[in-house]
């Protein structure tokens, strides 16, 4: 499995850290209610297909990406820098 | 008062000399570690070159020459090798001593490439890694840094605490590559 940085370019998944799914990136409000936050912390998709996660390129230029992969074929789709997805 | 005596990090290990390669350790002289402010890439990029005759380096490129090199170290971030650091940087980055916390090894010979093959997942190869280029990347298993400095020569960086494991990893890599003849 192989991750197109968008600093470094083509890497081996070796070279990253696996966080989880990209559900830090779109945060609620503070005041945005038991409802969203239930959603937010505890509540996480398992789809057979398109997935978005964070990627920390740990043993490369250290950035968060958030990467879109297909769990079903493993095919790596995009990865951006998460600041840029988070913007 | 005890006399203290500053070791580098591979004193006593280096350097190694097997088949067409050699490696040896590099004294860079002060390392600083530049981390732009926000929307400061330029200014600070312009304030290198008046200070130190360099360009902020772009991502997996180095700039400058042996003596007083900049590499590119990570998202946002470059090691300056060789000169003390330009009180006026500071305007637009901040800066970081880091002269005692890497291990610097020079790699150099014929079959190179070849070694380090054995221990960087990325393409070294002359045809696509030129000199000026670098990579952040592992060695063996480290977290390191690898530029081409020559036609058949890579400065590679780790941690200090490093050094010895870079050490083992490079002579492993390095008898393997002899041994094939």
């Amino acid at each position: 499995m192989r991750i197109t940085c968008p600093l470094c370019g083509d890497r081996d998944r070796r070279e990253f850290y696996y966080k989880g799914a990209a559900v830090a990136l779109d945060r609620p409000e503070p005041d945005a209610g038991a409802e969203a936050w239930d959603e937010y912390v505890f509540l996480r998709d398992n789809p057979a297909g398109e997935t978005r996660d964070l990627w920390y390129h740990a043993d490369g230029c250290g950035a968060w990406l958030e990467v879109r992969r297909d769990t079903v074929t493993h095919a790596v789709l995009e990865a951006r820098l998460a600041a840029e997805a988070a913007r | 008062m005890a006399e203290l005596v500053a070791k580098s990090p591979c004193d006593g290990v280096l350097p190694l000399e097997i088949g067409s390669v050699a490696a040896r350790e590099e004294d860079l002289g002060v390392i600083t570690a530049l981390l732009p402010y926000r929307a400061q890439g330029a200014a600070l990029s312009e304030r290198l070159k008046a200070a130190h005759g360099m360009a902020f380096p772009s991502p997996n490129r180095a700039t400058g020459k042996a003596g007083a090199r900049a590499i590119w170290a990570g998202r946002e971030q470059a090691l300056l090798l060789g000169p003390a650091p330009d009180p006026g940087l500071a305007d637009h980055a901040a800066l970081s001593d880091q002269s005692d916390a890497w291990t610097a090894v020079r790699l150099e010979g014929e079959a190179a490439e070849a070694v380090l093959a054995r221990l960087v997942p990325v393409d070294l190869r002359g045809s696509v890694f030129k000199r000026g280029h670098t990579v952040r990347s592992q060695v063996a298993h480290m977290a390191g840094s690898v530029t081409r400095v020559g036609e058949r020569a890579f400065l590679i960086l780790v941690f200090r605490s490093m050094a010895a494991t870079l050490v083992h990893d490079l002579k492993t890599a390095m008898e393997a590559v002899a041994a094939r003849g």
